[in-house]
């Protein structure tokens, strides 16, 4: 108890002291979670209109595909891209290993089978004859798929805060493929498990609690957003 | 006669490896309504989705307003010009305002007209005090009203309606008739009307196609489908109850005597002797009257005796079966039940018209198997656009 105590105290104290280092985590940590979730947005969406509206031979084995990825373990995800980012790999000519461009690559790979699962039942869920009807009154097919993204847009909104909750909390990925390098790719959680193995657990804590706040501040704006209307 | 607004040649529509829908040929008429009537299952949504260019047939040609629908699909030029109503509203998660302008949205509208051509179909419809209401709070009569308004706010060439009235209860429904007749009566909009209900399609519809087994078995006007109906199916469906198989026996100057489980029946028309043919009649064609009396002076020409076998309520009327040889089924009202103390049991003697009788020729098929049951394809499924 006197650990938590001590981490709280030393929390706030960090927070409010500006600390230049914790606050350069902190804004990295976000950068790199928001980045990687937008690009699951972009990815994940409209790959699970595509799974939820048509009908083709294998999708039923890309769905459990999709939805076997939303467990993806974020360590073997920080393996492979590792690997493909690696100087020998395909891609290592690049030269982005140990950046926040490869942190935010392997946390898209991470969030984007939870957007695109939760997106497929999003979509799943609104009558399939409300896409005949919006047809019906002549919308052309991407205003149709608009229309769509529109009436799921609260189980959107949870596939939004769900994306960006498994990678914002992820640190297999980040320390394999960011090297959790001060002032480069040190992010809250890799910055925490350092401070354990440490023995720091009063600066792991304060750590946490930041990670915490930054974690319930996304989504209570994501929440304002998705709960704007009240209840009828 | 008006030049056709949408025509279907030779259309098959398949599902899995089953032909639902097979029509030779088809002409919805300028500034017609058309209702579509069928039991369930006989393929009249499909109808009504190829007609609005979002189902795609397996084979055949569709014409709308005399440009032929591609292969590839229909252009969206031609969709906006038709507007759909299912049976159930399907309103979008905004407001009622926003529902029903919804399609003028899609079609890139100023924001202003749009408003405006909204709120003044809402006006004809009755919501417009509701427009900032969300439209999931709707009743669901409320919510039939905006998707009509959502539709006819288009103001489209062609307006499909798909059972729109089936999910309501009885008022609701008749009210929401009556505005329905106003307004395509007051409009010139080609409209199609499917519906399962004989009433709805006798109030709406300039003419009637029956739809049984994915085939068009009848179409004409209300009259026509409803007194001389093509074959059996169709004859049971528009509502006549007694069907009686039978042999022409002679004919003279119009009138025909065709022998039916023992008794003489006469009908009007020049039929050869020997046909096998089915005699039909309509329950309000029959006349009943106490045996005890002499027979009715009237130009009736058929006063069969009989029986009653079964009298059971028919909403504000009691329908009758009597056992004349065959069964005979008449429609009487309350009134006449209590004066004559009919009962089953009670002898009668039943009166029908030549005129009133009307015979087909005896076709040997599977009962429900449609006019033309259309064989197995093996084609492709209906693709939806």
């Amino acid at each position: 108890m006197q650990l938590i105590w001590e981490g709280l105290k030393q929390a706030l104290a960090l927070i409010f002291s500006g600390d230049p280092q914790i606050m350069g985590i902190t804004l990295l940590s976000l950068q790199i979670s928001l980045s990687g979730t937008l690009i699951s947005l972009f990815l994940g969406v409209p790959v699970g209109v595509w799974l939820a509206l048509y009908s083709f031979p294998g999708r039923r084995a890309l769905v459990s595909l999709v939805n076997a990825g939303m467990g993806l373990p974020p360590v073997v995800v920080g393996l492979i891209v590792s690997i493909f980012l690696w100087r020998s790999g395909p891609f290592g000519l690049l030269h982005i290993i140990y950046t926040p461009t490869a942190m935010i690559i392997a946390q898209a790979v991470i969030a984007s089978p939870v957007v695109a699962g939760l997106t497929i039942a999003a979509i799943q869920q609104i009558d399939p004859k409300f896409r005949l009807q919006v047809l019906g009154l002549g919308a052309s097919s991407v205003q149709s798929m608009l229309q769509l993204l529109r009436e799921a847009r609260l189980p959107l909104l949870a596939a939004v805060m769900a994306g960006f909750g498994a990678v914002i909390s992820e640190v297999g990925a980040a320390t394999m493929v960011g090297g959790n390098i001060l002032g480069q790719t040190r992010v809250l959680t890799t910055a925490m498990v350092l401070e354990t193995s440490k023995g720091d657990f009063a600066a792991a804590m304060a750590l946490g609690v930041i990670l915490l706040i930054l974690v319930y501040a996304v989504n209570v704006a994501l929440t304002l957003i998705q709960q704007r209307r009240k209840p009828q | 006669m008006n030049g056709a607004m949408i025509t279907l040649e030779n259309v098959v529509v398949v599902r899995g490896k089953k032909a639902v829908l097979t029509v030779d040929r088809l002409d919805l008429r300028k500034s017609e309504t058309l209702a579509v009537i069928g039991p369930n299952g006989s393929g009249k949504s499909t109808l009504l989705l190829a007609m609005a260019l979002l189902l795609h047939p397996a084979r055949g040609t569709i014409t709308f307003d005399g440009q032929t629908v591609p292969d590839s699909g229909a252009p969206l030029d031609l969709r906006r010009r038709v507007a759909v109503v299912f049976q159930t509203p399907l309103l979008a998660d905004t407001t009622v305002q926003k529902n029903v302008a919804m399609g003028l949205k899609f079609r890139r509208m100023s924001r202003d007209e749009a408003v405006a051509r909204a709120n003044k179909w809402m006006e004809r419809l009755g919501v417009h005090l509701l427009r900032d209401r969300q439209a999931r709070t709707l009743s669901g009569g409320e919510a039939q009203r905006v998707s009509l308004a959502r539709a006819l706010a288009i103001e489209p060439d062609v307006l499909l309606l798909d059972e729109p009235l089936a999910s309501l209860d009885a008022p609701t429904r008749a009210e929401l008739l009556e505005d329905l007749e106003r307004i395509l009566r007051e409009s010139s909009i080609t409209a199609v009307f499917v519906t399962h209900d004989r009433n709805e399609a006798l109030a709406l519809g300039e003419r009637i196609a029956v739809l049984i087994g994915g085939n068009i078995c009848q179409i004409g006007t209300p009259d026509e489908v409803f007194n001389t109906p093509a074959n059996e199916e169709v004859a049971s469906f528009v509502g006549v109850e007694t069907m009686v198989p039978g042999v022409v026996e002679s004919q003279f100057e119009g009138l025909s005597v065709v022998r039916t489980s023992g008794v003489d029946v006469q009908v009007v028309g020049d039929y050869r002797p020997g046909d096998q043919v089915m005699v039909l009649l309509r329950p309000e064609d029959v006349v009943l009257s106490l045996r005890e009396g002499p027979p009715p002076s009237s130009s009736m020409r058929n006063n069969l005796p009989g029986v009653i076998t079964k009298l059971s309520t028919a909403g504000s009327q009691y329908k009758v079966v009597v056992d004349c040889g065959f069964p005979l089924v008449s429609l009487i009202t309350k009134q006449s039940r209590l004066d004559m103390e009919l009962a089953p049991g009670t002898p009668v003697r039943a009166s029908f018209k030549a005129s009133a009788a009307h015979v087909i020729r005896r076709t040997e098929r599977p009962q429900g198997s449609g006019c033309a049951p259309p064989p197995e394809e093996q084609q492709s499924a209906a693709k939806l656009h």
